[in-house]
C-alpha cells in the first residue's frame, strides 16, 4: 500500500469536514471504548497480566531469530513451507510463484493487515489471480475500492446507509437496509467463492515455535473456511508474531478480544498446525506460511524495539482522542492511530512521515490501556528527537522554542522578557481581555481566543508582597 | 514541613493568582511555604518536541533549586508528571543523578494530591457557592492518578455541588504546542470537550493545569459562550477564585 501520510494535515480538514464519516466515528466510543471497559474488569490480575504479556513479547524479541528458527523447524516438520519475505514485493512475488505452481485461477482471503502492507490483492490480479475478500468490512472494502481505516474493524468509516447503497450498487439485487439481511446478502454472494477457491489466504495473529501453528482469532467464521477448504493455503504475517508455547498463547488471548473488541472470546480461535495428512478430513493439502519483514529486524536492539511487542487490538487507537476526531486513512498508510504513527515512519521511512510522531497531545490515553503496556507517548516523543537532529523540524517551530529554553536558563533575563510579554498581551486583550489573534500562533487562533494575562507576573507580585 | 513551590511559568505569566491561592492552602495546611527566586520552566515544551539537550539542562536547574526541599508542589499535573516521570527518564544512564531525580521525584506531588493525600488540612479556607464540573488534564490523571484527589478537596467546601461531565478523561486537544501546530484538531477537541461542559449546566469548569483551562476557556469565549466561568482548582479551594 502507497504510503501517503505526508498529506496528513491536508487529510485532517477533510475527515473534519466529512459529516457521514464524523457520524460513523461517533460510535467508537461506545463500541469499543465502553465494550473493552466493560470486560476488561473480569481479569482481575490485570496489571500483572500486562505485564506478563508484556514479557512473554520481549523474550521472543529479545532473541527473534531463535524463535524464528525454531518455528521454521516446527512447522516444517509438520509439513509447512515457510518463506521468509524481505519487502512486501517478496511477499507478492512468493504467492504468485505458489499460485502459478498450483495453477490457481482463484484466492479467497480473510484478513490480513501485512497483506494489505504488501498490497497483495493488485499484485495477485496481475498475476491473473481473482482475489476474493471474505472477512465482510474487507469485503466491503474491496466492493468500493477503499483501504481499511482500522485494524481490527476495517469499514469503521462506513454508516450502513453506505453499505446497502453499496450492495444495491454491486451486487444488482434489491437494497437491503436490515444488518442482518445486509449480512445475509453477503454470505450468500461469498458462498461460491470459498467453494470455488484454490487458494485461501489468512493472516496469522501469532505463530506458535513450539507446534509450529499459525493462529487467527476471528468472528465470522470465513477464517476457518478460507484455511481449510481451499487446497492451497498461504498464511501471511510479520516476523515479530512469534510466540514460543500455547501457554503463552493463552496469556495473550485473554487480553488480545477484549482488548480489541470488548470480547472475552471471539467467536472462533484457530490453530492451524501443518498441511493436511492422509488420516485428516479436511484441512489444506499445501500449506504455506510468509514471514515479513519490512523493517521489522531493524528494530530489534533499538530504542524503537518495544513497538515490536505489538498485538494489534486497536485499543489504542479506540481510545485516541486524535484517531476518534479523524479515523483512519487520515493517517495514510496501513496502520492508523498512535502504534500506525510510529510504525508508518519505522517501517516507511521517518522522511515520509514528518506529522505523524507530532499529531499527539500526548494524553496517554493509548499506554494506558495496551494490553502489551507499549509506551507509545515515549515512542513518539524519540521519534520527535530522531526528527530534530536530521533536521527535519522548521525553523519557525525551532526557533521559539530554542528562545524559550535559552530565556528558561537565564532567570533574570526571563523575568524582564515575561514582565514585558504578559503586559503587552494584556493590552492586546483589551476590555474583554481576549486575544484574538496572537502573531505566530494563528493555529491557536483561528479557533479559539486566547484568555489574556493579568498583566504582571507572579514573580514580580510575589517580590512586592502584593496579592496575598 | 518545608515545601519548596514550583509555580510554573504558565502560571507565572498567565495567571498569577493560582500561585498565591496555592500559598495561601499550602499555608493553611500548616506548611512553610518557600518559592525559590530563579525557577522558570520544568522544560516540557522543548522535550515534547523532541529536544532532550534543552529538557536536561532544565532539569539540572531544577534539581539545584529544589533538591533542599521536604516536598515539592505544584499547581499542575504536566509539570509536576515532567519532574516525578520524566526527569528520571532523562537521567536514566547516570546513576548519581538518577537517584537524585528519583528522590526528587518521589517528594514531587501535584497541588491536590499533596493537600489530600500528605498535609490533609480539615477545612479548606475558600467559600463557593454553584455547580462545578471538573476537567481531568491528562498528565495528572494518567501520570500521578490524580482522580478523586480534587473531588475530596471540593467536596469538603458546603456550597459546591459537583457534576460531573461524560468525558471528563479524555483529553481538551492542548497538547502544548500540538494547540498551535495542529489548531484545527486541536479546536474540534476543545469543541467536544465545550459541548461536554455546556451539557452539565454547570456554573463553572475546573482543572488543575492551566494550559488546559486556557484551551477550554479560549474555545468557550470564541463560541459566545461568556458565562462559564474556567477556574483552576486552587482557586475555587482558595476562595480566590474573584479578579482582586
Amino acid at each position: 500500500m502507497q504510503n501517503t501520510s505526508i498529506q496528513f494535515k491536508k487529510q485532517v480538514t477533510i475527515k473534519l469536514a466529512d459529516t457521514r464519516l464524523q457520524d460513523a466515528l461517533s460510535r467508537l466510543q461506545s463500541r469499543f471504548v465502553e465494550g473493552r471497559s466493560a470486560v476488561i474488569s473480569e481479569i482481575h490480575d490485570l496489571q500483572e497480566t500486562r505485564t506478563a504479556a508484556a514479557a512473554i513479547r520481549d523474550r521472543v524479541i529479545n532473541n527473534l531469530e531463535h524463535w524464528l528458527v525454531h518455528f521454521e523447524q516446527q512447522a516444517t516438520a509438520r509439513g509447512a513451507i515457510v518463506h521468509w519475505a524481505e519487502t512486501g514485493a517478496d511477499v507478492n512475488r512468493i504467492v504468485a510463484g505458489i499460485a502459478a505452481q498450483h495453477g490457481v485461477k482463484t484466492a479467497a482471503k480473510s484478513k490480513s493487515m501485512v497483506s494489505e502492507e504488501c498490497g497483495l490483492n493488485d499484485a495477485l490480479e496481475l498475476a491473473g489471480v481473482k482475489v476474493m475478500e471474505t472477512d465482510l468490512g474487507e469485503y466491503i472494502l474491496q466492493l468500493a475500492h477503499e483501504a481499511p481505516s482500522h485494524i481490527v474493524a476495517p469499514v469503521v468509516h462506513k454508516n450502513k446507509e453506505e453499505i446497502s447503497d453499496l450492495f444495491a450498487e454491486k451486487h444488482h439485487l434489491s437494497r437491503k437496509t436490515g444488518i442482518a439481511e445486509l449480512c445475509r446478502e453477503a454470505r450468500e454472494v461469498l458462498r461460491p467463492a470459498f467453494l470455488n477457491a484454490d487458494m485461501g489466504i489468512s493472516g496469522a495473529n501469532f505463530l506458535v515455535a513450539e507446534t509450529g501453528s499459525a493462529l487467527i482469532v476471528t468472528n465470522e467464521g470465513n477464517g476457518r473456511l478460507v484455511t481449510t477448504l481451499p487446497r492451497v493455503h498461504v498464511a501471511i504475517t510479520g516476523i515479530e508474531k512469534v510466540v514460543p508455547t500455547l501457554e503463552d498463547v493463552t496469556t495473550l488471548l485473554r487480553l488480545l478480544p477484549r482488548s480489541a473488541t470488548g470480547q472475552s472470546i471471539t467467536n472462533y480461535v484457530s490453530v492451524l498446525t501443518g498441511k493436511k495428512n492422509a488420516e485428516d478430513h479436511d484441512g489444506p493439502v499445501h500449506f504455506h506460511i510468509i514471514l515479513l519483514d519490512n523493517g521489522r529486524s531493524s528494530l530489534v536492539g533499538s530504542e524503537m524495539q518495544e513497538m515490536l511487542r505489538c498485538i494489534r487490538c486497536g485499543a489504542c487507537m479506540n481510545h485516541c482522542p486524535v484517531y476518534q476526531n479523524i479515523g483512519g486513512h487520515a493517517y495514510g498508510w496501513v496502520y492508523p492511530g498512535p502504534m500506525g504513527s510510529i510504525l508508518t515512519p519505522l517501517l516507511g521511512g521517518i522522511e515520509k512521515s514528518p506529522d505523524l510522531p507530532n499529531a499527539s497531545t500526548f494524553c496517554g490515553a493509548c499506554a494506558a490501556v495496551c494490553p502489551v503496556k507499549i509506551p507509545l507517548p515515549d515512542l513518539l516523543r524519540k521519534l520527535r528527537e530522531k526528527q530534530l537532529q536530521r533536521g527535519m523540524k522548521s525553523w519557525q517551530e525551532t526557533f521559539p522554542l530554542k528562545v524559550w529554553a535559552w530565556l528558561a536558563l537565564h532567570p533574570s533575563i526571563y523575568a524582564m522578557a515575561t514582565r514585558i510579554g504578559v503586559r503587552l498581551m494584556r493590552m492586546m486583550g483589551g476590555k474583554e481581555k481576549l486575544l484574538h489573534t496572537l502573531p505566530g500562533a494563528s493555529g491557536w487562533t483561528e479557533g479559539r481566543d486566547f484568555p489574556a494575562p493579568s498583566g504582571k507576573t507572579f514573580r514580580e507580585l510575589y517580590k512586592r508582597g502584593e496579592g496575598q | 514541613m518545608r515545601i519548596g513551590l514550583f509555580v510554573t511559568c504558565l502560571v507565572d505569566a498567565m495567571r498569577p493568582r493560582i500561585g498565591f491561592a496555592a500559598i495561601k492552602l499550602l499555608g493553611a495546611a500548616v506548611c512553610e511555604v518557600v518559592v525559590p527566586k530563579l525557577q522558570t520552566c520544568c522544560g516540557q515544551p522543548g522535550y515534547n518536541s523532541g529536544d532532550r539537550k534543552s529538557a536536561e539542562a532544565l532539569a539540572l536547574k531544577f534539581l539545584a533549586e529544589f533538591e533542599s526541599f521536604d516536598y515539592v508542589v505544584v499547581p499542575s499535573g504536566s509539570c509536576a508528571g515532567m519532574i516525578r516521570v520524566h526527569y528520571p527518564a532523562l537521567f536514566k544512564d547516570d546513576p548519581a543523578l538518577l537517584a537524585r531525580f528519583t528522590a526528587l521525584g518521589q517528594r514531587t506531588c501535584e497541588l491536590t494530591d499533596f493537600l489530600a493525600n500528605v498535609a490533609k488540612p480539615e477545612k479548606m479556607p475558600g467559600t463557593f457557592q454553584g455547580t462545578l464540573t471538573y476537567h481531568d488534564s491528562c498528565s495528572g490523571l494518567r501520570e500521578l492518578d490524580v482522580y478523586n484527589q480534587p473531588r475530596a478537596l471540593l467536596a469538603t467546601m458546603p456550597g459546591i455541588t459537583i457534576k460531573e461531565m461524560v468525558e471528563s478523561t479524555t483529553c481538551c486537544g492542548f497538547g502544548g504546542t500540538f494547540s498551535v501546530k495542529y489548531g484545527e484538531l486541536s479546536t474540534r477537541m476543545a469543541d467536544n470537550k465545550c459541548q461536554h461542559i455546556a451539557d452539565t449546566h454547570a456554573d463553572a469548569i475546573v482543572g488543575g493545569d492551566l494550559g488546559c483551562l486556557l484551551n477550554i476557556e479560549g474555545r468557550l469565549r470564541r463560541n459566545g459562550n461568556h458565562s462559564t466561568r474556567v477556574l483552576h482548582v486552587a482557586e475555587v479551594l482558595s476562595g480566590m477564585d474573584e479578579e482582586e
